[in-house]
Order: C-alpha cells, then structure tokens, then sequence
C-alpha cells in the first residue's frame, strides 16, 4: 500500500501540482486533519504575533510603539486568532484525525462533509486576517476589528464602529463556525455509529468520550453564536434594534447570548486537551487509567454543568443578586468533576514507573499549570472577588493559564505523542525537553505577573498603563518572558519541520501504548486498518501484549 | 531587605504626607500598621497575615520604588495623599469586606494548591522510571472509596465558598442607599466622566462636574451609574468592587471614604479607542472642606471682563456647542467647564492642568489624546491664547 | 482473549439519522436564539407599530393550518415510496410542496402588508425587528425544505428513485420538514398569542 505521508522526494510517481491536488480534493480525515493542525499552527503564529506586539507596547508605561487603535487590533485579533482560529481547528482537526483511528473506523462518518467544513474554516479565517488590509470600508475608519474578542455591544454599533471591521469579524467567526458545526456532527456520528466490533462506549478511549461531549457542545453553543451574530449583522446593516440602547434594545442582551456560547466554548477547548492527557498519561506512567468510569461521569458532568455556568462573566453588569449567586453556585459545582479528573490523573502516575519522554513532560506542565489556572477560577467564582478583578489582569492571568498551561501544552504533548503515527518519524526527545523547559519558563514568566497587576488595578485591554501605580515591575517581567516563549515554540516548529526528513523511524507503536490507532502502521493506510480490529476492553493493545493479564478481567 | 523594611515601618508610624518619591512606600507602610492596631476580627491571625502582608510588602516596596523615581501623578503636589489601586489595600466598607474574603479563598486555594500540587511533584520524583525497572508496574483500575473521597471532600471545600460568597454579595450588592448617603449620579462617557450631585437649591437642580469626583470622608456615597453611550465600568479598587456603566441601565455602587486623599482608579471595561486613558479620581475631604467645594462648585462661573476675547471666541465657535458654562453655553457632549481650574487635571486624568498643558489640548486634543472625540479647531496663537486665558479664569 | 459474543449488543444508529438529529438540534439553538430575543422584547418597543395594531391572526392560521397538515401528506408521501407505490408517493409529495408553497405565499402576502400599509420594517422598532427576523428566518428554513422536497419529486418524476435504497433518505427529509412544522408552533405561539398579551 502506498505511503502517503513519505517524503515528497521519494514521491517520483507524482508531480508537486498533482500531490497539492489530491490534498486539495481529499476527503480522508487523515489528510483533513493534518491540515487542520497545520493551519491551526499557521494562526498560531500570527495571533502570536499579535500578543509580541501588545507586550512590547506594554514594556513600559505611555509607551508609543502602536497606536491606541493598533493595540485594540492587536487584543481583538489575539483573542479571536486564538480562539476560533487556533484552538477550535487543532483541537477538532486532531480529533479528526484520530477519532476514526482510535474507534476502528475506516473513515468519519460524513467525508464531504468534513472536507466542506475544513474549506469553510480556511475561509473565515482568510476574510477575517483580510480585515487587515481591507476592512477600512466607507469611512476609512476600519482594519482590523478592534471590539474585544467578545465585542460587546453597543460598542460594535455602526455608531460607534464605523467602517467594516466588526463586519469582518462577524463573518468571519460565523463562517468558520459553520465548519466547527460539521465537524462536531461527523464526531458524534463516527463515535456512535462507526465504533468497530466489540467496543462498547465504555470501553471507547476517553479521547472519544471528550469528542463526544466535545461535539456536544459545539452542536449547542454554536448556534447561539450565529444567531446572535446574525443579530447584530442585522443591526449593523439592515437597521434593526436588537442591541440598541436608544430604541429600547439591550447590551446586556448580547452578554447573555456571547456567553451563554462563550462559556461552553472554553470547555469545548480545554476537553480535548484533557482527552491527551488521559491518553498520554497512562501510557508514560505505564498504568490503565484511575478511574475510567468515574473519568467518563466526570466528562459529561462538565458538558452538562458547562451550559449553566455563562452568567459568571457577567457578575459585574448589575444582574440581580440572586442570578449571581446562582451562577457563582454553578461554577463552584463545576469545579468538582474538574478535579475528580485531575485526582484521576494524579492517580494514574501514582505508583507508575513514569517515562519523562516529551509528551509526558507537556503532559505534566499542563497538570501543573491546570492546578493553578483552576484554583485562580475558584478564586474567581467568589463573586465579590470578581467584584474587585473582573476585567482585570487577574483574569487574564487566570485564562492564560488554563488555556497556555492548558490546551496549548496539552496541544503541544499531543503533537510529539501523535508526530510519529502521522508521518511515520519520531520528533526529537532533546529539542522536545529543550522547548518544553523553555515554554514553561516563558509561559510562567509571561503570565504570572498578570496576576499581581491585577490585584494593583491593572484593567484589561489598555493599550498603556499610568505610570503612578506600580505596575511597571509587573508588566516589564511579562514582557521579558516573550522571547523565552518564541524560543520554545520556534524550537518546535523547527522539531516538526526537521523530524520529518530525518527523524527516526518510529514503526507502529514506538510508544507501547495501548489504543487502536497504534494497531496500524505509522502513518496508517488510507483505508486505515488492513482489518478492522476486534476492540475486547477499553485497552484492546494491553490485551494483545499481556494476554494473560487482559484488560477484559477487570471490566 | 530586612533592615530597610523595619525602618519603613517605623517612619510610617509619622507618615502623614507622601513625598512623589515615596508615596506608594509610605502607604503601604500606614497601611500595615493601621491594619495591625485597629482590625479586630483578625486578632487572631495577626502572625500569620503580618507575615504574609509583609512578604507581600517587600515584593510591592521594591517594585515601587523602582517605579516611583520618575513619574508622579498628574495633578499632585507634595501635599497630596494619593492612596494607589490596591485590592489589598482597602479604605471602604466594601472593599474591606472583599479583602477579608479575598484571604479566606485565597487561604482555601493556597492549601488546595500545595496538597495537589504536592502530589503532582511527589509522584515525579518518587514513581519515575528507575534503570532496574522492568515489566509493567501493578495496573490499579480505580478505588471506590478513594474516587468517593475525592469527590465528596471538593464538594464540601466548595459548598462552604459558595455559603460564604453568598453572605457577601448580600452585604455589597445592597438594593437601597445605606442611611444617610450622598447620592451622586455618576454618567461614564467616550472617555471621561460625568457627576451630577443633587442640590435643589440650584436652578438647575443640580452641580455638574466631570472626572473628579469630591466626597465627605465617613459619608456613605451611593453612586447611581448610567452611560451615555457603550458600557464603561467604575472601578476604583481602594474604595469598592467595581460595576459596569450600561446603556439604558441604571446600576449603583457604594463606599465609603475612611480617610481624605486621593483615590485612584480607571474605567474597567473596553469602551474604544481611548478605554485606557479614562482616570478616575475619587478626592475624599473632610466634611467642611467638601462643603466648601461643593459649595464654589454651585456658584455662577466667574466673568472677567479681562477675558472677554476668548470667551468671545468660546461662544461663536463650536467649543459651546459641547461644553458647558453655566449661564453662557449649553452643551452636553463633552465635560461642563463652568469650574475648569477647580480641577487638578484634564483629558480625564492622565495630564496636569496647567497653562501649557491646557493651551496644548485646546490647540490639538488629539495629540494627547488620539481618537478621542473633540476635534481641533485650528485656531491661531492668539485665539488659542485668548481662550486659555479665559478658561483659566473659570474657578 | 475473550471476544463480545453478540455484536448486535452495541447500540450503533445509523449515521443518517445522527446526522440529521444533529442538524436539527443545532437549528433548533439556532431559533432559540431569536425566540429568546422576541419574549425578551415584548412590549419594549419604543416607539409603534405595536403587535396587537398591526398583526391579524386570521390568515396566520390559515396558513398554519397549510403548513402542519402538510406533516400529515409527507408522512403519507414517505409511506408510499416505503410501499413503493411510486404515484401515490408523487401524489402526496405534490401536496406536500403546494401546501408548504402556500404557506410562504402566505408569509410574503402578510409582509407585504406589514410593510406597504402598516409601515413596520426591521428598522422600525423592536417589535419590527424580533418579528421580521424570527419569522423570516423560519420562512427561509421551509423554502431551503421546499427546495429539498422538489428535489425529490424532480427525481421521482423522472424515474429515479428506488424505493429500497432512498426510502430511509426521504425519511429523514421528512424529519427535516417535521422540524419545520415544530418551529413553526413555537414561533406562532411567541409572536400571534405571547406577544399579542403586550
């Protein structure tokens, strides 16, 4: 069977026009998902791009490297980069690549189906990076949006954001947003259609229990979103009311309806990164995962409890009291499955023989990262706390952590951990323990600060600081964490360019790990496996290594 | 480090002032010793909140100083006690009853972090891989008890939060004025502020300043919060927790000012290009002093026939179109000038007022302030010169 | 090694009806949205026209009457190529599309009222903007499921359906079409009888 992902040097049979073409008409959620990541990655560093710049305008205080206006571009397409254009295609590009592998599926459910929402996804995010050059519209007033990524209204007004720039990032968010959709209907319609004989759902990979829930989320927050957006693109351009103070219409409303899909949107980016985790973990520690039952009540809990929580971003509008004492009760409740997961991880490393190979190392950076980023929420969810810190560093401080610490560490432990079942090479382990040590230095030195100009009343989104406040020390020890973050990441993209040439042969499971997709060569056949497998526990491979000791005796 | 500390501590104990140079110092010194002498109900975890306050203190006094070498407060003088957003360093009911709050989460969470975090770092170092390691370690599928316990006890931990967080939000977010308060309608605009304070007396019903807010020192204040276009937020940390300023929303906030000073702040929720530039300034003064103020604050602007050039050139250009001075224009886009010098800064805090600042504003706003929305009205030396000269005789 | 003995244990649904299901959960968010805004603004309107003046529920029902009992003809019509019976089949999808078609002529006949006489567009108030994009947007998902259903009557005509392989394909646009109908109870509940109450 050829191989696809070989080195085009060895591709003699094809011309590069015709290998662009068959990844350009691909529907294999293998190929789809590759460019996923990749363009994902490619976002990642233009949004990072954009952060460089808002910490070197903060450096100092009444700094003037960018304008006032250039800075609330650079926050504005930071937050929106990295959430819609970053986060929701790597995370979902990945599952696509791995759900129909790890369930013992030939394909997803839906191929052209999800080769559409890649397409709708690489054109939001084009017309939304357009908005650079091109959003300046009939006033001259535009670029890019500059309203927050959250754009509350009635800043988003055409009153108060002339020209095209918001209109830019509406579409461009809600376009993208329909890939996301498709992507989330293939995942539920692979995970429940599709799963190879034997595996029942308790005995799926917890990656597809969070892809499930995942999928979920995305099916209920997502909508929300679009209609909301559709909303105010009809404010906007057809003259309606929907957030418009002065006929009556409600700020407040678009808060609710932002949030109410805001919210869900965060777990919907941090439980794939869970899903790594709980692949990674066991594997490196050499253990079966504490706890997989309680791990999977625990995934849906959060899906569920997720929808109930929005209203905490809103503690500080002057909702009545007791609406943020429900919401603050909500998100207290939430962090009770949140951390049975990490007790469980914790407990699958305990009394392991861990391995520190890179992907555990990310996967511990993002235990200990989670931990803090997590207690930081608790804090948050104390609602007069909020009073003092909502909108401010704090909580920039607190998301980076959970998001940085979180996802993109997970993101990064996946990548070396799945590296050698794509292409067929391992990424080097060195270069890997290099950008590791340099991320978690940089990322800590970056955003840790952030907290303490929080408590000094530093608020968020200013694109420069007085200089009577002491925050000064603060946002200097952020700013020098920057280069030591690009050195890590760079460290990476060179690993994964290099790796792919010269890295060494990885054979089909150069980790002795345990789910389906290890069962196939690296990188798998188009149609996946040769056979379909036979799944006979939550860990069909243990069961093939260790067949007098099968999983399927302790089920 | 030890030595230089003891010694601020002591001088803070005569601190009355602040010099430019140490004023956040000094504070912060008052501050610890005023907590230590006067809070009752932390009598008992003096030791422990000193200790904590302290190490929190030298961290804050070294970045400070660094910061306070160059740069003072616009608006200030030698005599000025500038009291620095602080969440720590709360002088109002409120913010005191968050700050309380605030170390009992923070204790929660700081034991939280080192019991789990502990584990974290326990179970590197004792269950990595050892070189005589072989086979697979004991596969442990999970424990009834264990996933009970640790479901159970984070369920309580956050069930005590949630009953403490309750008590307080009922404390903060009272619905009614607290007796005998100052009512102040506070309208944030694109970017500055706007306070009306209620005086029947006035034809007018009321005084109307812009972005300094004067309040009596022990007084309730409730600050009712109404916007004039896209949401702001009113945060000044020393004094309470901050609440947004929503169109067509009316919401309110409390404090009270325990001692004078100034009070320092800025508006908290992205409202357009120039979010960052809108200062807030709380000025608590004793009950005669604010009396006073509140009292030339109500008169009639002073006419000097010396000025009438650039009053003159006030009136017929578009500048009374969106300011206004009482009896001679009417605008209500842009701050009420009627007692400009009353004040000790422009632009909404982030300049001192004085002649060549304000010349310099008059003549470009954009320059110090860029997209903000009073344009420049190309006017000539000696037109910008007349105009100065009249608005500096708007006591 | 011990193997699952009867596969047919795991519940494995069919993917089309995943995928439909899913549509129209994510379509039924998706009107909740504009729901949630229309009961949030009923009676805020600053300025008229105001419902009870301008709307007339007369001819509402009328066509809502069209649109539900064509329900009852999809089913009848997805029953017939199930059964194979392909002139029934075609019969009933006829009806299905006729009454359907009604019912937008129906809409388009009332907004046109609305706008030319009443004077009440998106711009005009609140009321104007909750209701032309709430119905608008539930108008436009029965033309997207017209379309849809001419489609298959086109290839029925023309001899191309195969009662076994696109009976279950039918279905499940019938789904869809079903989905419209429940809308449109939610939608006329919030608009012709919630919000006359303002």
């Amino acid at each position: 069977m050829s191989s696809i992902h070989a080195p085009i040097s060895s591709e003699s049979k094809r011309s590069i026009m015709e290998h662009l073409h068959t990844w350009a008409i691909t529907v294999d959620h293998k190929k789809l998902g590759v460019m996923y990541v990749l363009a994902g990655l490619v976002f990642f560093v233009l949004g990072g791009l954009e952060a460089t710049m808002m910490r070197i305008q903060l450096i100092k205080p009444l700094n003037d490297v960018l304008t006032p206006h250039g800075f609330n571009q650079m926050f504005t397409m930071h937050g929106t980069t990295m959430v819609f254009m970053v986060g929701m295609p790597v995370l979902l590009g990945m599952g696509n690549y791995l759900i129909p592998l790890m369930v013992g599926a030939r394909d997803m459910a839906f191929p052209r189906l999800n080769a559409f929402g890649f397409w709708l996804f690489i054109f939001g995010g084009i017309l939304l990076y357009f908005s650079w050059i091109g959003g300046d519209g009939l006033y001259g007033a535009g670029g890019a949006p500059d309203v927050g990524w959250f754009a509350y209204s009635p800043l988003t007004a055409k009153t108060f954001s002339r020209g095209n720039s918001t209109d830019y990032w509406i579409l461009g968010i809600l376009i993208s947003g329909f890939g996301s959709m498709t992507t989330a209907v293939n995942f539920l319609a692979t995970i429940l259609c599709m799963r190879c004989p034997g595996m029942t759902l308790m005995r799926m990979p917890l990656m597809a229990w969070m892809m499930i829930v995942v999928a979920m989320l995305v099916l209920v927050a997502i909508p929300v979103l679009t209609a909301a957006q559709v909303m105010l693109i009809f404010d906007r351009s057809l003259g309606a009311h929907f957030f418009d103070p002065q006929q009556q219409g409600s700020a407040v409303l678009w808060q609710h309806l932002f949030w109410f899909f805001g919210h869900p949107e965060v777990y919907i980016l941090i439980l794939p990164a869970f899903g790594f985790v709980s692949e990674i973990v066991p594997v490196f520690s050499r253990k079966v995962i504490f706890g997989y039952a309680l791990m999977v009540a625990a995934t849906v809990g959060i899906g569920f409890i997720s929808l109930t929580v929005w209203a905490h971003h809103m503690f500080v509008v002057g909702l009545p009291p007791w609406m943020n004492a429900m919401f603050a009760a909500s998100t207290f409740l939430i962090s009770v499955p949140t951390g049975i997961k990490i007790f469980n991880w914790l407990g699958t490393m305990w009394g392991g023989r861990i391995r520190f190979a890179t992907p555990m190392l990310f996967c511990t950076g993002f235990l200990g990262m989670f931990i803090m980023g997590g207690l930081t929420g608790i804090m948050l969810a104390v609602v007069p706390f909020t009073h003092q810190l909502s909108d401010s560093y704090f909580v920039v401080g607190h998301f980076h952590y959970v998001l940085f610490g979180g996802t993109i560490f997970g993101i990064f432990g996946a990548i070396f951990y799945w590296y050698p079942k794509v292409t067929g090479r391992m990424m080097c382990d060195t270069q890997g323990a290099w950008a590791f040590w340099l991320l978690l230095i940089g990322f800590n030195l970056v955003f840790l600060p952030m907290h303490f100009s929080g408590l000094l009343g530093m608020p968020r989104r200013i694109y420069t600081y007085q200089p009577d406040r002491g925050l000064e020390i603060w946002n200097l020890i952020s700013t020098i964490g920057v280069p030591v973050q690009i050195a890590g990441v760079a460290l990476i993209v060179w690993n994964m360019i290099r790796s792919f040439t010269h890295g060494a042969i990885a054979g089909n499971d150069p980790w002795d790990a345990w789910t389906l997709e290890w069962a196939t060569t690296s990188p798998p056949p188009e149609c996946n496996f040769d056979r379909i497998p036979t799944c006979t526990s939550a860990r069909p491979m243990w069961d093939m290594k260790n067949p007098h000791d099968p999983d399927s005796n302790y089920e | 480090m030890r030595a230089a500390w003891v010694t601020h501590l002591a001088r803070t104990q005569k601190c009355m002032h602040a010099e430019s140079a140490g004023s956040a110092v000094c504070m912060r010194g008052g501050y610890i010793s005023s907590m230590l002498r006067v809070n009752v109900f932390h009598k008992n975890m003096n030791c422990i909140r000193s200790l904590a306050l302290a190490s929190l203190w030298i961290v804050f006094a070294c970045c400070a100083r660094a910061a306070d070498v160059c740069n003072a407060t616009p608006g200030t003088d030698a005599n000025t006690i500038i009291i620095q957003p602080h969440v720590f360093d709360p002088a109002s009911p409120p913010a005191h009853q968050i700050e309380q709050l605030a170390w009992l989460v923070l204790a929660i969470c700081a034991g939280i972090f080192l019991v789990v975090e502990g584990i974290l770092v326990l179970s590197i170092v004792r269950f990595r891989r050892k070189p005589h390691d072989v086979g697979e370690p004991v596969q442990l599928y999970g424990s009834n008890p264990i996933e009970i316990a640790w479901t159970v006890v984070p369920t309580l931990i956050v069930f005590v939060l949630g009953l403490v967080t309750i008590r307080v939000i009922r404390d903060i977010e009272r619905p009614t004025p607290p007796e005998g308060a100052l009512q102040v309608i506070c309208i944030g605009h694109q970017w500055w502020w706007e306070y009306r304070y209620i005086q029947p007396s006035m034809p007018t019903g009321e005084v109307v300043i812009a972005n300094e807010l004067h309040v009596p020192v022990g007084q309730p204040v409730w600050l009712r919060l109404e916007s004039a276009d896209v949401i702001h937020s009113w945060w000044v940390p020393t004094l309470s927790g901050k609440m947004d300023v929503v169109p067509n929303k009316s919401n309110h906030l409390w404090f009270v000012a325990e001692k004078p000073g100034l009070y320092l702040g800025q508006c908290a929720e992205y409202c357009g290009t120039q979010h960052a530039s809108m200062l807030l300034r709380v000025i608590a003064e004793t009950p005669d002093a604010y009396q006073d103020w509140l009292y030339s604050q109500s008169l009639p602007p002073v006419h000097e026939v010396s000025v009438a050039a650039g009053r003159d050139i006030f009136l017929n250009l578009a500048c009374s179109t969106c300011h206004t001075v009482q009896g001679i224009s009417d605008g209500s886009f842009a701050p009420d000038l009627t007692h400009l010098i009353s004040r000790q800064t422009i632009g909404s805090g982030i300049a001192t007022l004085n002649r060549a600042n304000l010349r310099a504003w008059i003549d470009n706003p954009q320059a110090l302030k860029h997209g903000c929305n009073m344009p420049s009205l190309k006017l000539s030396p000696t037109e910008l010169d007349a105009v100065t000269d009249y608005l500096l005789t708007l006591k | 090694m011990s193997l699952l003995a009867d596969n047919t244990e795991i519940w494995r649904p069919a993917r089309g009806k995943v995928g439909m299901a899913s549509l129209i959960f994510i379509e039924s968010l998706f009107f909740s949205g504009f729901i949630v805004a229309y009961l949030f603004y009923i009676g805020k309107s600053a300025n008229g026209p105001f419902p009870r003046e301008v709307l007339d529920v007369k001819p509402v029902l009328v066509n809502s009457a069209a649109l539900l009992s064509s329900s009852f003809t999809v089913v009848a019509a997805v029953r017939a190529l199930s059964q194979g019976t392909m002139h029934a089949m075609r019969f009933w999808l006829l009806l299905t599309i006729a009454l359907g078609a009604y019912f937008i002529y129906g809409t388009l006949a009332e907004w046109r009222g609305l706008i030319w006489e009443k004077h009440l567009t998106i711009s005009t108030n609140l009321f104007g903007s909750t209701f032309y994009s709430l119905i608008g947007f539930h108008a436009f998902h029965v033309c997207v499921g017209l379309l849809a259903l001419s489609t298959i009557l086109i290839l029925g005509v023309l001899g191309r359906l195969q009662p076994k392989r696109d009976a279950i394909r039918f279905e499940l646009i019938s789904w869809y079409w079903h989905f419209v109908d429940v809308v449109w109870i939610f939608v006329f509940t919030t608009v012709y009888i919630v919000g006359m109450r303002a």
